[in-house]
């Protein structure tokens, strides 16, 4: 019986942001990653190929993180104790790109400061050729003592700069465009939040090819669900034209999963929840696999395991073409 | 695709003789659309008109129901491709397979297991659906034999896998009574288990690795009088699988009735380690009717389980717990106060910290719509106004010694307006997470 297969055509399409520049592009990367340029639903190949495929980033943590499941620090050992052993055991597990995470400590129990976190940066990109985010605490003052000395002591790189908040993005957005830097804009689990944002960095005259969006997602169990639907709320609005949705999204599965105390914790948790190392790599990789089903194009994992597991995940959606 | 209300109108005598109750023909065809009132209820209306309301009456997915001995299983109904459309009704069946070639004790313990399985989540109960028994053996009696171990340690639905229509008759002998499924019919053998499905009143699932296949095998289905079909597009890897599932999504909301069923995924137990839990959450997410897990473990099922019933959850309605405040672990009046909001999973994360911890609280939960705090916050839900309201609405102050107030981290930015709003009272900002809670109120807040 002959079937005619629906197939949506929609007016516009996801922006395409390169993450990062070799030395022809004015930076010193060895790898670039290309995202976004959909004009079809995730992974519906049979409407429209998928230019570009969901990227993978390893969060790292400029010093050994202190709140970090212990399952986490025995996968990486030794290497997580230094920003740049541990970029490079990202680089070799097969990371596409690399997220720098700052917290509002330096080294030991001093504040952060800019020339640490210059230095942290200045070691990742030193020992991988991997594209890199950089997220600061998430505190307006210190995330900009910090980003824009990052951002002046990178020019050219095409990293990406995080977070713009409503009360920050100015200082970030203007450091990114005077650096050729990109910006990660971040809002609360909300569609008109997230388009507000865009508009008013858009409205600064950044180029539409320098910003990754974060809505943000909560882990399975802990409201996935509100993540979920905003990002394919953002992805149809962005296939329907609006353009302030229409950035690549990134997502952090992976700090958010290993928060859950499903995965965070090893005892004293009920024998229904099972073994505790692979109910985490479970807990991240299904709840970073169900984003990228709902449109991610970044997700930022954690657990090395996780991030074959989510590979192979991508490999299998991208491969396939039906008959 | 239900008509409207003016579209049923046309359909009706358009005599407006009220003998239905309402006043006008077009004023009952209005409720007719709403489902507030039966056909039945007008007595003139043509037989050609009832016939074409009933098939517009039919949902777009057929709902299945496999029954076993004790529990259901129900499958179809959706409406909607997207959740936030409206919300995805029933929950997918997870079922676990058992293979008849395995060994007896084996068996035993799985089914044990499996069924007996019971997980709190957010205060709900989440179990399995039942069991795919798989005639892997071949061999009649051997089947019987293990559905019927199976049936007697366990009375949930379930699934009989196999393509030889004797063996698996052999099997529906054991399940007397019971609505099952029996899988495994496809292009060569589909019509002799067509056959056994109407004899025993079984749901029939249909296996084709095209649409064209799928459609064509339950057009002749239906035209043997089977009802309940339940598709498996049989798909290599992920993607093609995701590809398959959506477009029958899409042609069944689009009315194509030859694939207006539920359908089933397995997800094989081979590949690398992980790849079943990966496989198994796609189809949660995106659309089946059946799960089929080729193993049971806990840290694989709890996972699946939460998923389900997250994407299931219905969007406009968020699980909520009730605004009050809450002793946790007998506080007194020297228990420090801690705020958060009624969305039913930042509850319990906050009162299973505390309450692990073996640390007294009394907890305040403020009345923001179910949200978590900081949507909540976002939507103006959750602010020093509402905290005050609750605290001074539940009698805090009466409770305890020392006026002193938690608040989330994340909204460290009203202690000063929640300080103008409780001028009795010290604030103090608390972690963002829960899961920081016992180590905050044993190192900072002493």
């Amino acid at each position: 019986m002959p079937v005619e297969i629906p197939k949506d055509s929609w007016p516009g399409a996801v922006n395409t942001v390169t993450l990062g520049a070799t030395g022809d592009q004015g930076g010193s990367r060895t790898s670039t990653v290309t995202i976004g340029g959909e004009r079809s639903l995730p992974f519906m190949h049979f409407e429209s190929p998928m230019p570009h495929r969901p990227a993978i980033a390893m969060e790292i943590a400029p010093a050994r993180p202190a709140d970090w499941s212990a399952v986490l620090l025995e996968a990486w050992g030794a290497t997580a104790d230094d920003p740049g052993s541990w970029a490079r055991a990202c680089e070799e597990a097969g990371a596409d790109l690399i997220l720098l995470q700052f917290g509002l400590k330096g080294s030991g129990d001093e504040p952060v400061s800019a020339d640490f976190a210059v230095a942290a940066v200045k070691a990742v990109l030193g020992s991988t050729g991997l594209p890199l985010v950089v997220v600061g605490p998430g505190q307006a003052e210190v995330d900009n003592s910090i980003l824009v000395p990052i951002a002046d002591a990178t020019k050219g790189e095409r990293l990406v700069l995080g977070l713009c908040e409503e009360g920050n993005y100015r200082t970030l957005v203007a450091a990114a465009m005077a650096n050729d830097h990109l910006v990660l804009g971040k809002t609360p689990m909300d569609v008109n939040l997230a388009k507000q944002l865009n508009i008013l960095m858009s409205d600064m005259g950044l180029g539409r090819d320098r910003v990754v969006m974060d809505p943000t997602t909560a882990a399975l169990g802990y409201g996935i669900e509100y993540g979920y639907s905003v990002m394919e709320r953002l992805r149809l609005a962005a296939l329907q034209g609006d353009g302030m949705t229409q950035f690549p999204i990134l997502v952090t599965p992976g700090a958010e999963a290993w928060k859950a105390k499903e995965s965070k914790v090893g005892e004293g948790t009920p024998a229904e929840w099972g073994e505790w190392r692979q109910r985490g790599m479970n807990w991240e990789a299904l709840t970073a696999v169900s984003l990228v089903e709902a449109g991610a194009h970044v997700v930022v994992l954690r657990h090395p395991e996780s991030l074959r597991r989510v590979r192979a995940a991508i490999d299998e959606l991208m491969a396939s073409e039906t008959a | 695709m239900a008509l409207a209300g003016i579209q049923i109108y046309k359909l009706l005598p358009q005599t407006n003789c009220k003998e239905c109750g309402f006043p006008t023909c077009l004023a009952f065809a209005m409720k007719l659309a709403a489902k507030q009132v039966e056909l039945d209820a007008c007595p003139y209306v043509t037989e050609d008109s009832k016939k074409q309301l009933a098939e517009s009456a039919m949902p777009p997915i057929r709902l299945v129901t496999l029954k076993g001995k004790a529990g259901e299983a129900r499958a179809g109904n959706e409406v909607v491709l997207f959740r936030h459309e409206k919300k995805f009704f029933n929950r997918p069946g997870i079922f676990i397979r058992v293979a008849d070639t395995a060994a007896d004790e084996e068996i035993a313990v799985t089914v044990g297991a499996a069924s007996s399985y019971a997980v709190d989540y957010v205060g709900m109960k989440l179990g399995l659906d039942g069991f795919a028994v798989e005639a892997a053996s071949g061999d009649k009696a051997r089947l019987a034999a293990v559905v019927g171990a199976v049936r007697a340690a366990t009375g949930l639905p379930l699934i009989l896998v196999g393509r030889d229509p004797e063996v698996l008759a052999a099997g529906l002998e054991k399940l007397p009574g019971e609505a099952p499924l029996l899988m495994g019919a496809d292009g060569s053998n589909w019509e002799a288990v067509a056959d056994l499905a109407l004899k025993h009143g079984a749901a029939l699932g249909l296996s084709g690795a095209s649409l064209e296949e799928l459609a064509e095998m339950a057009v002749k289905a239906q035209e043997k009088g089977v009802e309940d079909l339940v598709l498996h597009p049989a798909a290599e890897g992920l993607g093609a699988s995701l590809a398959l599932n959506t477009q029958i999504r899409r042609l069944a909301l689009k009315n194509f009735r030859p694939l207006g069923y539920p359908t089933i995924s397995f997800t094989s137990g081979g590949g690398p380690a992980g790849r079943d839990a990966v496989a198994a959450a796609q189809a949660v997410c995106k659309y089946a009717g059946f799960v089929v897990l080729d193993r049971f473990a806990p840290e694989l099922v709890y996972p699946l389980l939460v998923l389900r019933e997250n994407i299931y959850t219905d969007p406009q309605k968020p699980i909520q717990v009730q605004p009050a405040i809450y002793e946790i672990n007998n506080p007194g009046p020297a228990a420090p106060v801690l705020v958060t909001t009624n969305f039913s999973i930042t509850y319990f994360s906050v009162a299973n910290e505390v309450e692990g911890a073996g640390l007294p609280a009394w907890l305040v939960v403020t009345d923001a719509e179910g949200m978590s705090v900081l949507t909540a916050w976002a939507a103006g839900k959750f602010d020093a106004a509402s905290i005050a309201k609750a605290v001074k609405g539940f009698g805090v102050a009466a409770k305890v010694d020392q006026k002193l107030i938690v608040i989330p981290g994340h909204t460290a930015v009203l202690s000063g307006e929640l300080e103008e709003e409780l001028p009795d009272w010290t604030i103090r900002v608390g972690p963002r997470e829960a899961v920081d809670l016992p180590r905050y109120m044993k190192e900072v807040l002493v």
